[in-house]
């Protein structure tokens, strides 16, 4: 199925009512006790993610957003509010979701073919080879099999982690900013590659950007954050089918519209 | 030569090479000069050497003071790792032991010859618990820091793989302090050479510390007291070398990022 069928579909089944919600916050709040002031970082988000759908969230650096990520994996407990996923409350970290770092989140005494397999020690060797091979090929790493992350470059690393994450099947990736540290056009291509991996896997994915376009050019749905305490200002459904045209009108009226909200005047 | 400037192939070598000549040349002439009839000749040192290797001293000497080395040290390691693995992993343990272990620290383990004579009895045991008191403090710090400076990435990565505590060390932590408890080891290494000399000076009859005292003892054979000095540099020496080998594997090499 096409990515433009798979939205069609999507759309279809929203129309229907019968999309279901993969993730979603109550009144997500977050103070974080400090030297003598506390510092509020996220003040009630309420947010809902559909299964299979892209999300970013949107927002100003060190606003909160990936503090927000970080509750929602079960790694940090929020202060008032909770997070359920898939009906079920979240009170820690669970392969079933998996969290890709900000960069240097692989591990860098363990080989490629060591790190895709971290998380696959409950398979029998075969099973665990044969799925280190199919990742291995999905983001393009053959190869490199036998080679540790220092001998590779950023965009292979972050490619790495991506590919560790997914090789024990989650059904949903938190993404904190991971293409942040490559230069602009590793960027690039990671984001096709990201969309590509998307289309043929089909996992829920929260990503956390304070880049505008990429948050535009892969998101259905953006989530414009506020700066500290974050809010959620608004959310914005990007309805234009992938590959996107990024010098549509329809895009830059979208990408446009955000850099209002954000209060940016577009002009350098 | 520059200091950038990379040196060539025969540079790499002849340099050194220069500098050790130069040194023993100055050694020799200022012996010839001064008419010294205590101090020995680098001629005098390497006919001692000879000496001692065709009684077949020398070889069993070194093999004495790597042996006690050996049972110290790796004794040492074996408690010390898992010990600083355990307290860099609960904090609460660290904040009651850690005082304890900055006092005992820095006393010298000549310090305690005396104590582990009245404990051990002179002889073999008390050289060797001298070698794992000194190699014990070094290990059991740098594996606790190293525990502490393991990026919490990397431990909620392993987290989320669904690690159980005890394979999150196994898999995690451990692995990630590794390059540190690596440079612990080989710090440790290094005072446990330093320390077995002296041990032998005093606790034991034989090993290279042991050939010091007595070359100097019975007859005053300056010779075959420098002659032991060489031996017991080159073998630290060597124990150094091999163990940068170890840094070098792929494993941990990335946690020398200065040397890659």
């Amino acid at each position: 199925m096409s990515v433009v069928q798979t939205i069609a579909a999507q759309r279809g089944t929203e129309r229907n009512g019968k999309r279901t919600t993969k993730l979603r916050t109550e009144g997500l709040t977050m103070v974080f006790k400090g030297d003598g002031a506390d510092v509020r970082v996220l003040e009630d988000i309420h947010l809902e993610v559909s299964e299979g759908e892209f999300v970013c969230v949107l927002g100003p650096s060190g606003c909160g957003k990936s503090t927000l990520l970080n509750i929602a994996a079960g790694f940090l407990p929020p202060t008032h509010g909770q997070v359920w996923i898939d009906g079920e409350a979240v009170h820690g970290p669970d392969p079933r979701r998996i969290f890709v770092f900000q960069e240097r989140g692989v591990f860098p005494w363990l080989t490629v073919e060591g790190n895709i397999g971290f998380g696959l020690f409950k398979l029998s060797k075969a099973d665990r080879a044969g799925r280190i091979a199919h990742y291995i090929k999905l983001v393009g790493l053959q190869g490199f099999e036998q080679s540790y992350p220092q001998e590779l470059s950023g965009g292979m690393k972050q490619r790495l982690e991506v590919a560790r994450a997914l090789a024990v099947n989650p059904d949903m990736l938190f993404l904190d900013e991971p293409f942040g540290a490559l230069d602009s056009i590793t960027r690039l291509i990671m984001r096709r590659e990201l969309l590509r991996i998307w289309e043929a896997e089909r996992k829920t994915i929260m990503f956390v950007t304070h880049d505008i376009e990429e948050a535009v050019q892969l998101a259905d749905r953006v989530v414009v954050m506020s700066a500290r305490p974050a809010k959620i200002q608004r959310i914005v459904e990007i309805d234009i089918p992938h590959p996107r045209d990024i010098s549509s009108n329809r895009y830059l009226d979208l990408r446009d519209g955000i850099f209002e909200q954000i209060g940016l005047a577009h002009k350098v | 030569m520059s200091p950038s400037a990379q040196p060539m192939r025969w540079e790499k070598y002849a340099w050194p090479l220069f500098a050790g000549a130069l040194l023993l040349a100055t050694w020799y002439f200022s012996v010839k000069w001064s008419h010294t009839k205590i101090f020995p000749s680098p001629f005098d040192v390497g006919n001692g050497t000879a000496e001692l290797i065709h009684k077949g001293v020398l070889a069993n000497y070194v093999l004495d003071s790597l042996r006690r080395v050996a049972l110290g040290y790796l004794g040492a390691a074996l408690l010390a790792i898992p010990g600083g693995l355990f307290l860099g992993w609960y904090p609460a343990a660290a904040f009651v032991v850690n005082p304890t272990i900055q006092m005992l620290r820095p006393i010298s383990p000549i310090a305690w010859i005396p104590v582990s004579i009245i404990w051990f009895g002179v002889g073999d045991m008390a050289a060797i618990y001298l070698i794992f008191l000194s190699s014990f403090f070094p290990i059991v710090v740098a594996s606790m820091n190293g525990v502490r400076n393991v990026p919490s990435m990397y431990r909620r990565a392993g987290r989320n793989f669904g690690l159980s505590p005890a394979k999150l060390i196994a898999r995690v932590v451990f692995p990630a302090a590794l390059p540190q408890i690596i440079v612990g080891l080989r710090i440790a290494l290094g005072i446990a050479w330093l320390v077995v000399v002296a041990a032998e000076m005093i606790a034991v009859d034989s090993g290279l510390g042991y050939l010091v005292i007595d070359s100097r003892n019975s007859g005053k054979r300056y010779d075959l007291v420098v002659a032991a000095m060489i031996m017991i540099g080159l073998t630290g020496l060597a124990l150094d070398t091999i163990f940068r080998r170890v840094e070098k594997f792929k494993s941990v090499r990335w946690g020398f990022s200065n040397e890659s």
